[in-house]
């Protein structure tokens, strides 16, 4: 296996284990834990890329990377915003219960 | 592959496994900081040393602590009566396993050639600042207007609202 490889299947098996804790979780607060760490596979899927390209020097995917921890960091504060909100509306977190739209 | 390679490569798994099948939700935000740590050392040694510090410095001290906070602020720490998981468990693993299934099978089904496997590049933090003020400036400028917007937009949907009562009212004066 190539060193490239073995980074790729780490990265895949990190984004199949932040999609199994998005679906199979009740509580919303695991749920972005597990989008967040499918957000950092792709992460490192990029830096991964970025060293073993043929022109390392142009940061292309290292670019990607950090424009992609900062839009991450934007989306863990505003979904942790909207938990506190819904569980200041519905005193839980517990996206089973999370079943009407209006307040 | 190196030794180092399999172990950083185990602490982030393990630990991100940890973070999404734990009981106790505290113990999932302390996983999910190994996992980030784990995350971090593995730029580190693919020679990107900035994204790994950003890393750190952006989801260790940063996302986990806001984590934290959204835990205790919830009541989420207290262990919840009954299963963790939903109801729809089973479907959801499936998923996830077809999903890495095809991914897997992507990476191992792809042609085995590394245009760059010698030398580890070197990225200077000076050549990532004049990169990001130079050629990719428009993006950063969005950037820097999209993280102040969801700051804002999200200490306003946190936000107390007060009692209708404790309100000024403007139309009886």
């Amino acid at each position: 296996m190539t060193p490239l490889a073995a980074y790729l299947l780490v990265a895949a098996l990190l984004f199949a284990i932040g999609l199994a804790g998005a679906l199979v979780r009740r509580n919303a607060i695991l749920v972005l834990i597990g989008i967040e760490l499918m957000l950092n596979a792709a992460n490192l899927n990029f830096i991964a890329f970025w060293r073993y390209s043929p022109h390392p020097e142009a940061l292309t995917g290292m670019m990607f990377a950090i424009f992609s921890i900062a839009v991450a960091a934007a989306e863990a504060a505003v979904g942790l915003a909207l938990v506190i909100a819904i569980h200041r509306q519905l005193h839980t977190t517990d996206l089973d219960q999370m079943n009407r739209m209006k307040g | 592959m190196n030794f180092v390679f399999w172990i950083l490569a185990m602490l982030t798994l393990g630990s991100g496994l940890a973070a999404v099948a734990l009981k106790n939700t505290v113990h999932c935000a302390l996983a999910l900081t190994g996992a980030f740590a784990g995350l971090a050392f593995l730029f580190l040694s693919l020679g990107a040393q900035f994204a790994g510090f950003a890393e750190i410095l952006v989801y260790i001290g940063a996302v986990a602590i806001l984590v934290v906070f959204a835990i205790l602020l919830t009541r989420g720490s207290e262990t919840p009566i009954g299963s963790v998981f939903s109801r729809h468990w089973f479907w959801g693993l499936v998923a996830a396993a077809a999903v890495f299934a095809v991914f897997g099978g992507a990476v191992l089904a792809s042609v085995r050639v590394l245009p760059n496997v010698q030398a580890a590049p070197v990225a200077p933090v000076q050549a990532i600042g004049f990169a990001l003020v130079g050629r990719y400036v428009l993006p950063l400028e969005i950037l820097a207007v999209l993280l102040t917007a969801a700051t804002i937009g999200a200490v306003i949907i946190a936000l107390h609202e007060l009692p209708q009562e404790s309100l000024p009212q403007k139309e009886e004066q």
